[in-house]
């Protein structure tokens, strides 16, 4: 609640900041009869005033945020009785934690204890005191930043320009820390995939032929010598992504076809959007579908026909995988199929050609692009999905092309890998971060070669 | 003193124009509005009768008869909204392809009624030709661009014959000696001067009988016009041609008949070098000297 009024005070303290540094301004401007000329608008004034208001308070609570946890654990341990000050580290931070436990209403494993409550009653009133200091502080910087801004305003101020600086670094930083978390990512998994491969060579990961990742948890276990080749795992991957384009390309574009070109505009509004619910469905769901619907369809007809199937298949696993993509491919493309202009089909038509002639042989061809960069981008959605593999085409790592064979992936190995109980570096655990970057790797690949074809073969209309 | 009306119907019987010096907007809107001048020709190529156009229920053409002679430039011209490309589009039936359009009356073509429901409005435009305003070469190489029509309708299997084809339809629009040696570059690739070519290469490469063509020169410049109107003058040999043109100096150029328009109606229509001398209709001359447009 205090937080609330805290950051109501703020906005009404920079509220009154902008009218303040408006006022000023104006007033400025009306000396010697509004002869001197201020270097921007009033308006300039305002939003740097309030900025002045806005940023110190901002800054005083992310410095504050980052270092009181640290000063007040300090000053709860001080405070503690002897005995617990001479705990070796550990069991001393199992006090504080119960302390803190205690504090919040949880559960606590010496509740009891007449001291740990005494010093529960301490931590508390630390606690409030610290938000009341930092309330207070945050509002004088707040008064102070505003004063000083109120006093800086000037004719020479060059107003304009420094909101437009602050407003550019604001913005540089959030993308900053976009473009900086992605490099976080690649680099610990490229980490952790160094680590792995001083254990397994890269040649025998990348090539090897046999995946069956398990380690021994002690030394004296035998079968301890893990197997970890790749090959099964993408070559499932492949196999999977492959059925299931089969199923989205096709649909996605037919679908694309019409709903662009033919379905009316009422039949489209309603169409396009009950399409992209596909995309929504949780991956689980489908995973229930393939799983328990279609997989021991996919057997029947299989066995009816006279070829052995599993109970899980790449089949199964492709085909509800394709019907999930399809919005991908579909919305898209009829996306670009509607861009292509209107003076296209009228240079088509007024050649004598008809609708259909004029969909293949112009508007296809100028769509291309967009429609083969909305096919990589499905790609890339099929490499990535799990949950649907997981369910329905197991997690044996079959190297087969025979879509009625269970296969596993990438994705779900990395997941099987991590859910394990081995300690965390062991070659087990780190083959998930080896998958992970080549599988980065590959998809990277094509997201730059969607972008390539897209950019290369973009057709300026006019 | 007689009313404008009275004035313009004695003008009319007197054949002499009067004077539209202190002609408002409301006694334009009171003009009489029945075509003035002869609308037939001789050797029809295309005749238009009672042509009404509605886009829901606005009606942008309103009772037009005109005709179309053989091998003669019409030129169209009016100010901007009056239904020029309206009614240029009715005579290839485009307006089929917006689906609020509606057209009534009668046009024939070589004396069939091109909206009697036994014509194929796609073999139709086949025989009469569309150039739009703004070039709009499809996004294939200059090639395939002239080869579209010629492959499309099933017109040579051979390939020697198509690469004949391509090149006559390019010499005829008087650009081939440009494209020659750059063939497989996109058609987008050349200047709007030569784009506006290329697409009358693309328009005669399948030998229609008429040409539409739909203010050709506006996005370009002085030069390309110049190519472009001297084409059209060499076109006339072969084709019969209609051309909208919001520029009075090139209807004289090209043209040797004009039609004016003006909110749907048929003005006047006439020998281009009389209705620039000496129109006949107040709202003709008000609008070649430049008084409104
Ligand atoms: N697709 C359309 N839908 C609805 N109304 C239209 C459409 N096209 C044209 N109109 C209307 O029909 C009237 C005539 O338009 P048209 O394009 O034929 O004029 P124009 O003489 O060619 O004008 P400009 O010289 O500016 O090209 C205009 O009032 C316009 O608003
Ligand atoms: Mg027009």
């Amino acid at each position: 609640m205090s937080q609330l009024l805290l950051v109501a005070i703020l906005l009404a303290l920079s509220a009154i900041a902008y009218q303040l540094g408006r006022r000023r301004a104006l007033a400025l401007d009306n000396v010697n009869g509004g002869r001197t000329r201020l270097h921007s608008r009033p308006s300039h004034y305002a939003v740097l005033t309030m900025l002045w208001c806005l940023f110190p308070p901002m800054l005083v609570f992310t410095v504050w945020s980052v270092v009181d946890t640290h000063v007040i654990t300090g000053l709860l341990v001080q405070d503690l009785p002897a005995e617990f000050q001479m705990l070796p580290m550990a069991h001393l931070e199992l006090v504080v934690n119960d302390i803190r436990n205690l504090a919040q209403g949880n559960i606590a494993a010496h509740a009891d204890d007449p001291t740990i409550q005494a010093a529960t009653g301490h931590y508390q009133q630390l606690l409030q005191i610290n938000r009341f200091a930092k309330s207070v502080v945050m509002l004088l910087a707040a008064t102070a930043g505003l004063a000083i801004g109120w006093r800086l305003i000037s004719p020479h101020l060059r107003a304009r320009v420094h909101t437009e600086r602050i407003v550019n670094l604001f913005l540089i930083s959030c993308a900053a820390l976009a473009i900086l978390t992605t490099i976080g990512i690649l680099l610990s998994v490229l980490f952790e995939a160094m680590r792995f491969f001083q254990t397994v060579p890269v040649t025998s990961f990348l090539f090897g032929l046999e995946w069956s990742p398990q380690t021994a948890l002690r030394d004296d276990q035998i079968g301890s010598s893990g197997a970890f080749g790749a090959v099964p795992l993408f070559a499932g991957t492949f196999l999977i992504s492959a059925i299931a384009m089969m199923v989205a390309v096709p649909i996605g574009l037919l679908s694309a076809i019409y709903l662009a070109e033919y379905a009316s505009r009422r039949l489209r509004s309603i169409a396009k959007p009950l399409l992209e619910i596909l995309a929504g469905i949780p991956t689980v769901v489908y995973g229930f579908f393939a799983a328990l619907t279609l997989a021991p369809l996919v057997r029947q007809i299989s066995e009816a026909a006279g070829i052995e199937a599993a109970s899980e298949s790449a089949l199964a696993a492709g085909l509800v995988m394709g019907i999930m993509i399809i919005p991908f491919v579909s919305s898209l493309s009829d996306d670009v199929i509607t861009a292509v202009p209107q003076a296209m089909r009228d240079g088509s038509y007024a050649m004598g050609a008809t609708h259909s002639e004029t969909i293949l042989r112009v508007i296809i061809p100028a769509a291309l692009p967009g429609i083969v960069g909305s096919i990589l981008l499905a790609v890339s959605r099929a490499i990535g999905e799990t949950m649907i593999v997981v369910m329905a085409a197991g997690l044996s790592a079959n190297l087969t092309a025979n879509p009625f064979a269970a296969v596993t992936t990438v994705t779900v190995q990395i997941v099987t890998l991590l859910v394990g109980d081995q300690e965390f570096d062991s070659p087990k655990t780190l083959a998930a971060f080896a998958l992970g970057l080549v599988l980065f790797l590959l998809t990277l690949t094509l997201n730059v070669i969607a972008l390539y074809v897209v950019r290369k073969y973009r057709e300026q209309y006019d | 003193m007689n009313t404008l009306s009275e004035d313009l119907l004695i003008s009319r019987r007197i054949g002499l124009s009067i004077s539209t010096e202190d002609l408002d907007a409301a006694e334009v809107a009171e003009t009489n509005r029945d075509t003035v001048g002869d609308y037939t020709v001789f050797d029809p190529k295309i005749t238009a009768r009672d042509v009404n156009v509605f886009y829901g229920t606005k009606q942008a053409i309103c009772g037009v008869n005109l005709d179309l002679g053989n091998y003669e430039v019409l030129a169209m011209i009016g100010p901007s909204g009056c239904g020029k490309s309206t009614f240029l589009r009715c005579l290839n039936r485009m307006n089929d392809t917006i689906a609020e359009c509606r057209v009534s009356g009668k046009i024939h073509l070589d004396g069939e009624n091109i909206y009697h429901q036994n014509i194929d409005e796609v073999l139709l435009r086949a025989r009469v030709g569309m150039v739009f305003q703004k070039p709009n070469p499809f996004p294939k190489s200059i090639f395939e661009n002239v080869a579209y029509g010629p492959r499309l309708h099933g017109m040579t299997r051979d390939i020697g014959t198509l690469w004949d084809i391509v090149e006559s339809s390019l010499r005829k629009a008087a650009l081939w000696d440009e494209v020659k040696d750059i063939l497989e570059q996109p058609g987008t690739s050349l200047s709007g001067g030569q784009q506006q070519r290329l697409c009358i290469a693309r328009a005669i490469s399948i030998n229609p009988e008429v040409i539409l063509m739909d203010e050709p020169c506006s996005a370009l410049d002085p030069i390309s016009t110049a190519k472009i109107e001297q084409l059209i003058d060499e076109l006339r040999e072969h084709y019969s041609i209609a051309i909208v043109t919001h520029s009075m100096q090139q209807a004289a150029r090209v043209s040797q008949r004009t039609a004016y328009f003006h909110l749907g109606d048929l003005i006047e229509v006439g020998a281009t070098n009389q209705i620039f001398s000496d129109p006949l209709h107040p709202l003709t001359e008000a609008y070649i000297s430049g008084r409104f447009g």
